[in-house]
């Protein structure tokens, strides 16, 4: 298979791409909801992260890509230590997959043929320290939204079925896409995503064209275009390696901490998550522009990424929520 | 090109780059027509149908052969193969699932071609979004007939595809035009380009001209597009070309000068006849998901039931293998006494028990406001009010909402269903009040509407606000007796259907003739002479949820 389109190379939707960078660097921040129309590169960009982020060591007899041999879950009864060195996983999850395959389930086949309990890992399993994507979320069955909503809450997977009962770690970063005309997300289900940003296609013609030229040459020409995009792809990784340094010694001011909650209390989002995400998500911000201190220039162009999501709706405003974000943001911080 | 060598055409071209184009999706009814396309396809083709189930498309474990065979069987998914042509029937109907999982088999670029075989009627949503954005042609076959048929054109050997050059000013016109049509994917404008490179290729040019543009543009643009272009100003139209050929190909004397305003004309031919009635209106604002309608049974997907051994049990059942075990277990030492050989438990398939799920369907509630001259005079703004607050109900349920509105002579459908609550607030308050009172219309378009949202597995209730005094008979002729005689029929008929239906009075005061109204249609009755909007959403709401 060809290797994905490059990161680097997507034209314009700067938001998505930052939103995405920032979850590479902190992957607490909690994950991305992007909603905007067909066709925009959704999906080309959540798989040329893939490509993009730097690889993971992880035990090789895990099924849950554990760092070393004492986070293996005892189920997998590991013993060998040996770690091999895999790219970061992204996990699509598509819609029509079953509970089962999800958070794993019985092993069938050693039961039918050995009457054995044994447990076989599903998709969030293979999702741990990684992303996990749900493409058109927003037609995802809602038995399957209860799961998740679980498990990207507490980062771990719970099974309580068909006799077993297993825990693993399952903490990953949730990227889903959707085009809002079919239908609306579940506001607790909203409220798991970190970021969220609307994508929409260029109205600009020359953007438009350079979009069409790039991914033709990806297409057709592919060997030069990967040559073309490789090192800057490689400069972005090494910025994201450097941005996660960088953020242990980050400093945060008081005067930031008051200046998120002052946000979030004027614009009214609901529970404390606001306040958190937008924090980590300024503070990533920070270190990918490789600043050492928190500064209001840096919440205030997170915030609209950070918070559009979280207010309380009103189903009929037309407006949608991003501007009020962005009113309030230039109320709040000047 | 007429729709016959038109879909011939596409048909060259999704085989020559299946990858870039994906397929074909063609708008026919069945006929000698569309069998006479579908013999131009390879032999080994695949039929898919929209009630495939998820096992069947991508794959799943084969619980006979397993139990034969004593070990795991998998069956492999139809879409699971390489160099395929699958034929989609009935591609209107296609559930959200099974779209998403051929745009994946799509995406993966595993030189598969889709033909999908749309047969929608005007009354019914167009096949799912997600694959007509990705499939490159939009051809239809729906008019014509055998004296259509022409003989198929030959082609020499083509050229490999991507060794045809592409100048750049075809990549910026096809750009121009995309807007210019206002299709805003941009899917479509490099569809188009990859078209016109097949198409280059297949007639033996190394250079994509004016020709293969123009051909790509008919194929992939024109069927997209949302507005009409306004061909007596060809100067206005595509802004970029001219200027910009001059400054960045000025050396290359292969280089074309497309003329768009001939590309337009191209276009204009190939424009569907309904266009001006779709714009402005997204028929496919329909989705999937789960919400408070009705319960049903089913064996795939819902909240888990105690398993049974009776029952549905499609091909897709699921076995609850703990509970199979468990019948099994007590049969093991006599089973292993008579087949000694074996390891492991020995299931027969009586022992087998499936997973039963319990799924609530959406539901939809049809509004059909009166908005008459009495009912204006009365209190359409309350109603509006009323409908409003619901709205934003509906949103919190995730209901989808339909708007019908009767007055004059007819009723009018000004909204279908949909979850846009945003569009259905626009076109209630854009509904203006005055004339007759044609209950018995308004009664039929709900229970057109209801029908054919049950077909689509909704489940319909039908909220009637009307201050009763109909006036107009079904054939639009002012006859008091008659109009109240047609409502009567109506009503009984949506009882018959067992619609759920609420019928609130927004008379001055209650009418006696709108509870008998409500009697026939089984459904409950409101009055409401003093109240506001409030007191009105609450009344529906509890009537809705008798908990």
């Amino acid at each position: 298979m060809k290797p994905p389109f490059p990161f680097s190379a997507i034209v314009g939707q700067t938001e998505m791409k930052q939103a995405m960078l920032l979850t590479a660097i902190d992957p607490s921040i909690g994950g991305v909801l992007v909603f905007g129309d067909r066709g925009t590169g959704k999906s080309t960009a959540v798989r040329a992260l893939a490509a993009l982020l730097p690889p993971i060591n992880a035990v090789k007899a895990c099924p849950v890509n554990s760092a070393s041999l004492s986070d293996c879950p005892a189920w997998a009864n590991v013993t060998d230590n040996a770690t091999h060195t895999i790219p970061t996983p992204v996990i699509d999850l598509p819609l029509g997959a079953s509970e089962d395959r999800v958070t794993g389930a019985l092993d069938i086949e050693k039961a039918l043929t050995k009457g054995e309990k044994a447990f076989q890992p599903g998709l969030l399993a293979a999702a741990n320290r990684g992303y996990l994507y749900i493409d058109e979320v927003n037609l995802l069955e809602d038995h399957i939204v209860d799961l998740l909503l679980d498990v990207a809450q507490s980062g771990e997977n719970v099974i309580e079925r068909e006799g077993l009962s297993i825990r693993h770690a399952a903490r990953f970063v949730l990227v889903g896409s959707g085009n809002p005309e079919e239908g609306e997300l579940r506001p607790q289900l909203l409220d798991r995503f970190g970021l969220s940003v609307d994508v929409a296609s260029p109205t600009d013609i020359d953007e438009r064209v350079e979009v069409i030229k790039r991914r033709d040459a990806f297409e057709n020409d592919n060997a030069a275009f990967m040559l073309r995009w490789q090192a800057e792809d490689a400069a972005l990784r090494d910025q994201i390696l450097k941005a996660r340094k960088t953020l242990t010694k980050l400093k945060t001011p008081e005067s930031s901490l008051r200046d998120v909650a002052e946000l979030c209390i004027k614009l009214g989002s609901d529970g404390l998550r606001g306040e958190l995400t937008l924090l980590k998500a300024a503070r990533a911000y920070a270190a990918l522009r490789d600043d050492t201190a928190l500064t209001r220039a840096h919440i205030r162009d997170v915030a609209p990424m950070a918070l559009r999501h979280r207010l309380r709706r009103d189903p009929l405003d037309e407006a949608g929520s991003g501007t009020r974000v962005v009113r309030m943001v230039e109320d709040v911080l000047g | 090109m007429t729709p016959w060598g038109r879909a011939i055409t596409a048909l060259r071209l999704a085989e020559l780059d299946p990858d870039g184009l994906g397929g074909i999706m063609l708008h026919a009814h069945s006929g000698p027509v569309r069998d006479a396309f579908l013999a131009q396809l390879p032999a080994t083709l695949r039929r898919l149908h929209p009630g495939m189930g998820q096992d069947a498309l991508t794959g799943g474990i084969d619980v006979a052969g397993s139990l034969a065979e004593g070990t795991l069987v998998r069956q492999r998914g139809t879409l699971d193969t390489a160099n395929t042509t699958f034929v989609l029937g009935m591609a209107e109907r296609t559930p959200p699932l099974m779209a998403n999982a051929i745009a994946t088999l799509l995406d993966q670029r595993r030189a598969n071609i889709i033909i999908a075989l749309d047969e929608h009627t005007e009354d019914e949503p167009p096949p799912p979004a997600t694959l007509t954005d990705r499939i490159a042609f939009h051809v239809t076959l729906a008019d014509q007939g055998l004296h259509d048929i022409e003989p198929v054109a030959q082609y020499g050997a083509p050229l490999p595809v991507n060794s045809v050059k592409v100048p750049d000013t075809v990549t910026e016109t096809l750009v121009a035009l995309a807007v210019t049509l206002g299709i805003s994917s941009m899917r479509a404008p490099f569809l188009a380009l990859t078209a016109s490179r097949a198409h280059a290729a297949l007639s033996g040019r190394e250079c994509v001209t004016e020709d293969d543009v123009a051909v790509a543009a008919e194929l992939v643009l024109a069927p997209r597009a949302t507005q009409v272009p306004d061909l007596t100003e060809p100067d206005a139209e595509p802004p970029a070309p001219e200027p910009q050929s001059e400054a960045t190909e000025p050396t290359n004397p292969s280089d074309p000068q497309l003329p768009d305003d001939i590309l337009l004309a191209a276009i204009q031919t190939a424009l569907p006849p309904d266009l001006l009635s779709r714009t402005g209106t997204n028929p496919n604002k329909n989705s999937a998901g789960s919400g408070a309608g009705q319960r049903r049974i089913g064996n795939r997907r819902g909240r888990p039931l105690p398993s049974r051994d009776t029952g549905v049990r499609g091909s897709d059942a699921r076995v609850d293998l703990v509970a199979t075990l468990r019948a099994a277990i007590p049969w093991q030492p006599l089973r292993k006494a008579a087949q000694s050989g074996r390891t492991g438990p020995i299931i027969h398939p009586t022992d087998l028990r499936y997973k039963r799920y319990e799924d609530l369907s959406d539901r939809l509630l049809i509004f059909a406001v009166d908005a008459s001259g009495s009912a204006a005079l009365a209190r359409l703004a309350e109603a509006k009010g009323a409908v409003e607050l619901l709205l934003a109900e509906a949103y919190a349920r995730r209901d989808h909402v339909a708007l019908i509105s009767f007055r004059g002579n007819n009723a009018e459908t000004l909204l279908p269903p949909t979850r846009s609550l945003v569009q259905t607030k626009r076109r209630l308050a854009e509904l203006p009040g005055g004339g007759g009172t044609p209950l018995a219309s308004g009664l039929q378009a709900g229970l057109e509407t209801a029908l054919a949202a049950s077909r689509k597995g909704l489940s319909p209730v039908l909220v009637l606000l009307t201050d009763g005094r109909s006036n107009v008979a079904l054939d639009g002729s002012a006859n008091r007796q008659q109009a109240a005689a047609d409502a009567e029929t109506l009503a009984r008929q949506i009882a018959h259907h067992r619609i759920d239906s609420i019928v609130i009075d927004t008379g001055k005061r209650p009418e006696p003739a709108l509870r008998t109204l409500a009697l026939s249609l089984r459904g409950q009755y409101t009055s409401l002479p003093r109240a506001d909007a409030q007191a009105l959403a609450k009344t529906v709401s509890a009537t809705l949820d008798p908990s």
